[in-house]
């Protein structure tokens, strides 16, 4: 067995018009029991920057937990909140320092710019970056959700319909997935509001 | 407070910390994941002004397409790039730290930087870490010694030659060089043939694939020539798409957050005042 396929997961993030999406799937289990059904991992490190980190929950939680910590002191200095891609690189460092014992997560990056330009990238386990135009994927759904995507994403999409994109993206996924799933948070950032949903999934 | 500062390292190098754990894990049965890698076509050459490097453009994860448009060519110095394969992480990581080494050698000397001095730089940190580091480089450039061309082994041993290829492709990509290279090649007879070697791994190693990105580095002058050449581009376009009505995904709950605008800070010119 993988160690990503100890809790399973599933993560996605689109690009639309000024706006992006990250949703995730709301399982925790060990192997194949079902631990919990409300698990977050998206994490928000500012209103427009927010992370979803894939893989071993235990790990999850600890880079979380170091993230948060560097991005404050990077506010107390300097008076300002991240770019996405200085935070990008600070979570690229993180991951790298551990090249040869690394986390067991994938995380995927969402925010927006200065310009309220979207921003989403995704890294491997040891922080090699992979910058999208469209939608990045991660997670043991990641196959199905590459399919899914590259068939149901569109450019310059509007909030409400990049909304039903990335979460019919997501629910078509997971039903494909034995270790994800139970429904899915999904967050959608414009410059204005940021709206936060619980998708009604299959419950098995 | 000590735990804080030591969660900061002062200095960059490497944490051990989870190792023991992550050998515990394997030795109970389970497998560590794979990395992401450029299972990679790149190659270079030397022609009657300069250097021409070139690369393809996909990123694998074991079988999956991870990226179908990565850059593999990587800024070194403004008169100095290099190509990388193996894992993706160790090629970005490696040639960035040259990279911002090189500037502050740059900054200190207030000299061009030369390929020696980055070759120098990336085998020694290559060879320290006894192969574990697997970045296989093509680094090209031209500085005041005229045009160089090497390639770094993940050992961090070097050649130095007229044209090289790494990767996966690299076989298929030699084959075209070794049949068609000569030496005084013009400017485009240069990138068609770099074009043609990258093309030769994109379609026949199953690690390489997508585009074609050029780099041509002459005497004070530089020119990326980012994806160069599209030959794949996407067949499976449909038209409409898919397109979903508006409250067609069941939803159990939405909070809705308004963010506040940030507060115009009035820019006040104090010559004015």
């Amino acid at each position: 067995m993988s160690i990503f396929e100890y809790n399973g997961s599933a993560l996605v993030a689109m690009v639309g018009k000024n706006c992006f999406a990250i949703a995730s799937d709301r399982r925790l289990g060990v192997q194949l029991q079902t631990i919990a059904t409300d698990f977050r991992r998206i994490y928000k490190i500012h209103d427009k920057l927010y992370i979803g980190l894939s893989g071993l929950a235990t790990d999850a939680q600890t880079l979380y937990q170091r993230l948060v910590f560097r991005h404050k002191l990077y506010q107390l200095r300097e008076e300002r909140d991240m770019k996405p891609e200085t935070f990008a690189s600070l979570v690229s460092a993180l991951l790298y320092e551990k090249r040869f014992g690394p986390y067991f997560c994938q995380p995927v990056i969402a925010g927006l710019g200065d310009d309220n330009k979207p921003f989403i990238c995704t890294m491997d386990s040891i922080g090699a970056k992979e910058l999208a135009k469209d939608f990045v994927v991660a997670g043991t759904a990641s196959e199905s959700l590459y399919g899914a995507c590259e068939s149901m994403y569109k450019p310059d999409m509007e909030p409400e319909e990049l909304f039903e994109t990335i979460s019919q993206a997501l629910l078509a996924s997971v039903d494909r997935d034995c270790l994800s799933g139970w429904g899915g948070h999904v967050l959608l950032v414009t410059p204005t509001e940021v709206q936060e949903k619980a998708l009604k999934g299959r419950m098995d | 407070m000590a735990k804080a500062l030591a969660d900061v390292p002062p200095k960059g190098g490497f944490s051990f910390d989870l190792c023991r754990r992550n050998d515990m894990l394997v030795k109970k049965g389970i497998q560590l994941p794979g990395f992401r890698k450029t299972g990679t076509t790149i190659v270079g050459l030397i022609f009657e002004d300069g250097v021409i490097l070139g690369a393809d453009t996909r990123a694998t994860e074991g079988p999956i397409v991870a990226d179908k448009n990565c850059e593999k060519i990587h800024y070194m110095a403004p008169n100095i790039y290099c190509c990388g394969a193996g894992t993706a992480a160790d090629t970005e990581a490696v040639t960035d730290m040259v990279s911002s080494q090189l500037q502050l050698h740059r900054y200190a000397t207030g000299r061009e930087s030369r390929v020696v001095t980055t070759l120098t730089l990336l085998k020694s940190h290559l060879f320290s870490y006894q192969g574990y580091v697997s970045a296989a480089l093509v680094l090209g450039g031209v500085d005041v010694t005229g045009p160089h061309l090497h390639t770094v082994y993940p050992h961090g041993s070097t050649d130095t030659l007229p044209f090289a290829t790494m990767g996966s492709g690299s076989l298929a990509a030699m084959a075209v060089f070794e049949s068609k290279y000569k030496e005084g090649l013009s400017r485009e007879e240069g990138i068609q043939l770099v074009s043609e070697a990258i093309c030769s791994g994109i379609f026949n190693d199953l690690g390489s694939g997508s585009n074609v990105d050029v780099c041509v580095i002459t005497k004070g002058k530089t020119d990326y020539l980012r994806n160069h050449q599209l030959p794949n581009p996407r067949t499976y376009v449909s038209s409409r798409g898919y397109s979903f009505a508006k409250g067609h995904t069941e939803v159990l709950s939405t909070k809705i957050i308004p963010l506040k605008a940030k507060p115009e800070v009035a820019v006040v010119d104090a010559m004015e005042e």
